[in-house]
């Protein structure tokens, strides 16, 4: 079991990964942006965060710009949900420091799969 | 298989997609005013791509391959390869539509795709310059003929700052085969001394050897985050000679078993459209605030309740003044508490004006005339039910205003008017109710076609001088329509008498004035809510019955010479030019020991959709505001009743229903 946040404008998105990975016995924070997302970030340290790129306020590459310059989570693993269509988005997202990506559309049991793959 | 249904997400994603199409649209018409703010094409483009994106997972194929296409061409629009212009604009509000129409088609579990939308997606196709990829399958493993291969995987320094952990990628390895490590080196970038090494930095790469019949893209998969972040050289096994592998010890069977971990089969998706459709019961979104207001006003009231309890413990006469001021205090909760909890069925009208923008576009295009529209007042907030129902009779007014209303820029011009028109929709608060006004600066209603149209229709006698407020009320009657609104716009068999219906059931009321070349206000009057209701008490024999106030024209007592008894047992009075038809209330509802003489009891003038009927009760008791409950809910429908509601002493009264009860009375008038 993590603390895992779950970034994502879409709120049937963030709805299907959080409820997902609850089902998986995890801990999920649910964040509408990348600013709130840098809010619920300060307050405390999750083990993994799932973020989309494309959202208001705040998109999910300046958002993991900004979690990286924390030293909380230099090392913590950030993934993006993204989509196939946008390869150039997944290089922009590793060079603002993500970990790696889950490409849209997945279903609950892919996400599942990556989610363990990081966390082991 | 899915362990998660995912048909529990669809009402949300419906919710915001449909969200996501009012925005698109909000933006492409911003866009359209000569607007160039990069965050409008962010907005379309964000909207499109989540919309994408939800339908892709949710099993609405249909919708993302459609928005697919659209995505593709926005992505055009905001890399900047591709200018924005009318034309594009046109394309792009009619894709709204259509996905608007197949997001509905898709909640009733309806075919997704029609005509309209594959005619739509064809040219979108070919304005992007061929069909876009859809998304590619993952690739497929290829087929293993290697006995092993030798990765040579060397970190970057900044590999453990992007997340990545050499560990998982040897676990995620082993799943695949037996890995062996050959030999771990440190790099020469990595520092001489201990004490400069930064643990956040990784100076270490390895040669490794994974034996067995592992596919290239398995591989790849497992390093496929780590582009950039190594250097990486993956080379089928050059040497491998039968010794060596003999020498191996037997390939571990179960992670081969389990190998293919990185693809995991999507299953079969389950739509279960029609159990999501049944399901909705319609839900409303609240702000924190008004939950916090709530909260907060609990609270009081668990204190009130709490001093008053104390009271009621040890009670004597010297605590009377006490108890006063704890009930002045309930009182006061209570009516927070109501005003509180009224507040959450409360929402911006906003939403509803946020149609016209497109509307009035649409509508300037396909007559010809320019119209500037105004919004004032959109954070107004209203009732729920009441925003959804008035929705259509503003839709139709603006509508008119625009087909009747404005003029075209040369008959302007002519006028001495500038050639943009303007309409200005605007909400209120005013006393107890809100208000909604629609003007324009157009001709003003036509004296002349009005009345020449109303003498045809019977409506008038054709020497009556009516004034301007006369004329007005005309075009509320049933029926009405001049043979100039016949367009394709408004003349859709719906007139301002249905308009005025709509508004009414609404509690509401409607007026217009006009002036000769100036143009026309129309103003609807819409209560709060719906769940309270301003009412006439009314006695019946032993039953009290609540008239709503806002149909009552006049009440008064009869003089014998106004009754006349018709065939068939009718009876009928005169007022005001007219003969009305009178009904007993007590003889409708069975109520015994009610006054059976007209001439003792008070005829209540009712008047719905320009009908009216005089309702015979005893006596009229007062003033009261009631607050409605069903009765259907709690018994049957009845003929007459629209609900019920508890009175001051706890009795409980029925609430006439107007409209049932003009029908009954009216079906009585004709039988007779």
């Amino acid at each position: 079991m993590a603390r895992i946040l779950a970034v994502d404008d879409s709120a049937s998105m963030r709805g299907m990964v959080a409820f997902t990975l609850r089902g998986a016995g995890h801990e999920v924070t649910e964040a509408e942006n990348g600013q709130l997302a840098l809010d619920a970030a300060r307050g405390s340290v999750f083990d993994l965060v799932l973020a989309d790129v494309n959202m208001p306020v705040m998109d999910g590459i300046a958002m993991v710009r900004a979690l990286r310059t924390q030293d909380a989570y230099k090392g913590v693993p950030i993934l993006m949900l993204t989509t196939e269509s946008h390869t150039e988005k997944k290089m922009e997202g590793k060079a603002a420091g993500a970990t790696g990506w889950l490409v849209k559309p997945f279903d609950p049991e892919q996400l599942l799969a990556t989610v363990k793959r990081v966390l082991g | 298989m899915s362990t998660v249904d995912l048909s529990q997400f669809h009402k949300t994603f419906f919710e915001e997609s449909l969200e996501g199409l009012d925005a698109m649209e909000a933006a492409l018409l911003a866009l359209d005013s000569g607007q160039t703010e990069p965050e409008l094409v962010h907005t379309i483009f964000r909207a499109a791509h989540s919309i994408k994106g939800g339908a892709a997972t949710f099993g609405f194929a249909d919708v993302a391959a459609f928005t697919h296409v659209a995505e593709s061409l926005l992505e055009e629009v905001r890399s900047e390869r591709r200018g924005v212009d009318e034309k594009l604009i046109d394309l792009l509000l009619h894709a709204v539509d259509c996905l608007r129409a197949m997001l509905a088609r898709s909640r009733r579990g309806q075919p997704v795709a029609d005509a309209d939308s594959e005619a739509l997606r064809a040219e979108l196709v070919r304005l992007v310059g061929g069909e876009a990829a859809p998304p590619a399958p993952a690739a497929a493993p290829n087929a293993a003929s290697v006995a092993g291969w030798d990765i040579r995987f060397t970190a970057l320094p900044h590999l453990l700052q992007s997340g990545n952990d050499p560990l998982r990628l040897f676990r995620e390895l082993q799943q695949l085969g037996r890995l062996e490590v050959l030999r771990a080196v440190v790099v020469d970038a990595a520092p001489a001394q201990l004490a400069e090494l930064d643990p956040s930095q990784c100076f270490l790469g390895w040669e490794l050897r994974l034996h067995g019949a592992v596919a290239r893209a398995d591989i790849d998969a497992v390093f496929d985050w780590l582009d950039g972040d190594c250097e990486l050289a993956i080379e089928p096994v050059a040497d491998v000679t039968p010794a060596a592998l003999v020498a191996a010890p037997p390939l571990p069977v179960a992670p081969l078993v389990a190998a293919p971990a990185p693809k995991v089969d999507p299953g079969p998706r389950r739509i279960r459209a029609s159990a999501a459709a049944s399901a909705d019961g319609g839900s409303i979104r609240v702000s924190v605030d008004k939950v916090d207001a709530l909260i907060n006003m609990m609270g009081e009231l668990v204190i009130t309740q709490s001093m008053l309890s104390d009271i009621g413990e040890h009670f004597d006469q010297s605590q009377l003044e006490r108890l006063r001021e704890g009930l002045v205090q309930l009182e006061r909760n209570t009516r927070e508490l109501q005003e509180s909890v009224m507040r959450i069925r409360m929402l911006p009208i906003a939403s509803v004006f946020n149609r016209f923008p497109r509307l009035v576009r649409d509508l300037e295009h396909k007559l010809g005339k320019q119209v500037r529209l105004e919004l004032h007042g959109e954070h107004t907030e209203l009732d729920k039910t009441v925003l959804e129902k008035i929705g259509d009779p503003l839709v139709h007014l603006v509508r008119n205003a625009i087909d009747h209303g404005l003029e075209t820029p040369t008959q302007r011009r002519a006028a001495g008017k500038p050639e943009t028109g303007t309409l200005r929709l605007e909400a209120y608060h005013e006393g107890g109710n809100i208000v909604v006004q629609i003007s324009d600066d157009g001709a003003g209603l036509n004296h002349a076609a009005i009345t020449a149209k109303a003498v045809q229709c019977g409506l008038i006698r054709p020497e009556q001088e009516l004034d301007d407020a006369e004329v007005a009320a005309l075009i509320f009657q049933p029926g009405f329509s001049t043979a100039a609104q016949a367009t394709d716009l408004s003349g859709r068999g719906v007139g301002m008498d249905v308009v005025r219906r709509n508004v009414r059931d609404l509690g509401g009321s409607i007026g217009v004035r006009s002036q000769s070349g100036k143009g026309s206000v129309f103003t609807i009057a819409l209560p709060l809510t719906l769940a309270i209701i301003d009412g006439l008490v009314t006695a019946v024999g032993e039953e009290r019955y609540i008239v709503p106030l806002i149909s009552i024209v006049e009440s008064l007592r009869l003089r014998p010479d106004m009754v006349r008894k018709i065939a068939g047992g009718g009876e009928v009075f005169h007022f005001r030019d007219a003969y009305l038809p009178i009904m007993r209330l007590h003889r409708a509802f069975g109520c015994a020991g009610a006054v059976t003489d007209i001439e003792r009891g008070i005829v209540v003038v009712l008047e719905e959709e320009g009908r009216r009927v005089g309702l015979l009760v005893d006596d009229l008791l007062g003033q009261q505001q009631a607050v409605v409950k069903s009765l259907e809910a709690h018994y049957q429908r009845v003929e007459g009743i629209s609900g019920a509601t508890i009175l001051s002493d706890g009795a409980v009264a029925l609430i006439v229903d107007v409209g049932g009860v003009v029908r009954l009375g009216q079906q009585r008038s004709e039988a007779a």
